[in-house]
């Protein structure tokens, strides 16, 4: 029998179509959830670490826990939001891409406003002398922590990443697994596996590997050019 | 601070064409919920394209077992469901959720179990008996445990073998046809499965069929329109397209020539 390596070398030096769709629609439905995280999360963890008011704490607690938050429990509050039966029914979501989206970034916005929180409060513990004595208010401050700590917000983007790339209970619920639609890398796997072709769910494992690696590899060496560069 | 500002605008617009990059929804397309065994075996791959070539709607299937797929119905997510559970298809129309269930195909359910078969369940003269001879063996069994058609079905023999399946012998899986069998073929433990799923099945380890061909083990599957007097927005013309197609003579001889290693799998209800 064919090993899985030489089954997941063969699948991609093929370039099969089905294949190539599955990919693309894992990356996209993946990286829009970073995306959506990201401008959403940023801000509001920087916000979170420079703001006072009452009840701060407990909204810190609650998003360190969301980041336990298990992705068929996510998938499935998002499945009864957009149900036809549910509040958002007419929107027609369910089953689509875009409520795959939808529950991903759910899992990773808890992932990026803690990790931003933690950043953004150590960065201004350090300097906030410095750039009060610049006349610079929290509010202005903001920016500038993000930018400096870029690097650290990076790991907690890429942790994000790697959740949402990994997860498969989620995008099982919300999506439904149909072919050529809202079929995923791990949606996939888990079919094979049930079909009992373990071999081709190990060989699609070692290309979502694969493929996780790359876009690491990448982030990686972006931030040590970013680092030498730009200091 | 402007680097910030940059940074945020790329973001922003490279999130925008990542959005679009996702498939546009096809125009014309119904959503059909169905079960694991029927995903499993491979038969929609075989007669969906035959049924989109020749009307241009697409069909898109999720899978589930015949549990949730009647509740996906019932819920309006779905516009036709496509089981195997006679009973809770009736009651599904009965109830207003479904317009009329139409017989498809049939297959069979088979006992399978460790080759030596240590319960010698394949001497019994019926699969009641054979079930009883696995509880009373005590050699595991791997039950869907999810409320599926297949799992009515296996219900449905403890029931007449007059046992309660408890204990340590009695896996309770929770999860689809496949993963099941692969429980099964760890353990190793017997498992009740429908044929088409095992046919198709590659990961069998030591298992093999033990039991077969009783009448009760007989697997009907129907199909049913979502009543769109309960969700209007169920597209009840493409839906009903399906369905006609489907028991067509063109349906039925795409269901028939579907087949794995030369075995047919399905069996059309409308010969």
């Amino acid at each position: 029998m064919e090993s899985p390596f030489a089954t997941a070398f063969r699948l991609i030096a093929a370039g099969d179509a089905a294949l190539m769709q599955i990919i693309g629609l894992s990356l996209s439905v993946t990286l829009s959830a970073v995306l959506i995280a990201c401008l959403l999360g940023l801000p509001l963890g920087a916000g979170l670490a420079l703001a006072r008011f009452p009840g701060r704490s407990g909204v810190i607690v609650l998003f360190n826990a969301f980041m336990g938050l298990p992705p068929v429990v996510a998938g499935l509050a998002v499945y009864l939001l957009l149900s036809r039966a549910g509040p958002l029914g007419d929107w027609a979501l369910l089953f689509t891409p875009t409520a795959m989206v939808i529950a991903q970034t759910v899992l990773i916005l808890p992932i990026v406003v803690s990790l931003t929180r933690s950043v953004v409060e150590d960065l201004w513990a350090e300097y906030r002398e410095q750039l009060r004595s610049l006349g610079a208010s929290r509010l202005r401050a903001m920016p500038t922590l993000l930018w400096d700590g870029r690097a650290s917000l990076l790991t907690g983007v890429l942790a994000g990443f790697g959740r949402a790339s990994a997860e498969v209970g989620a995008v099982l619920i919300v999506g439904g697994n149909i072919a050529g639609h809202t079929r995923t890398m791990t949606t996939t796997i888990t079919l094979e596996t049930n079909r009992g072709n373990l071999g081709l769910a190990v060989a699609l494992g070692i290309v979502l590997m694969a493929l996780t690696l790359t876009l690491n590899a990448v982030a990686w060496g972006a931030g040590q050019w970013s680092r030498e560069k730009l200091g | 601070m402007s680097c910030y500002h940059r940074s945020a605008l790329f973001g922003l617009a490279s999130g925008l064409a990542l959005l679009t990059a996702v498939p546009a929804a096809a125009q014309n397309f119904i959503t059909v919920a169905s079960t694991t065994s029927t995903e499993n075996s491979g038969l929609f791959d075989h007669i969906l394209p035959i049924f989109t070539d020749e009307t241009g709607i697409e069909v898109r299937v999720v899978s589930q077992g015949t549990g949730q797929a009647l509740e996906t119905g019932r819920r309006g997510d779905a516009d036709v469901v496509f089981v195997h559970a006679r009973a809770q298809e009736d009651e599904f129309v009965a109830d207003g959720y479904g317009v009329q269930r139409f017989d498809v195909m049939y297959n069979d359910f088979v006992i399978v179990g460790p080759d030596d078969d240590p319960a010698d369940a394949g001497a019994a003269d019926d699969a009641a008996a054979a079930m009883a001879a696995i509880a009373d063996s005590g050699a595991s069994f791997a039950s869907r445990g999810d409320d599926s058609g297949t799992h009515v079905a296996e219900m449905n023999l403890w029931s007449a073998a007059g046992i309660e399946p408890e204990g340590d012998w009695y896996l309770s899986t929770g999860s689809g046809m496949g993963a099941t069998l692969n429980t099964a073929a760890q353990a190793p433990a017997y498992a009740l499965a429908d044929r088409g799923t095992w046919l198709s099945f590659q990961n069998r380890g030591p298992l093999e069929i033990v039991f077969e061909g009783d009448s009760v083990l007989f697997n009907p599957y129907g199909i049913i329109l979502v009543d769109p007097e309960r969700h209007p927005y169920v597209k009840a013309d493409e839906g009903q397209a399906f369905i006609d197609w489907i028991v067509s003579d063109a349906g039925q001889a795409a269901i028939a020539s579907y087949t794995v290693g030369g075995e047919q799998l399905f069996f059309p209800a409308h010969d």
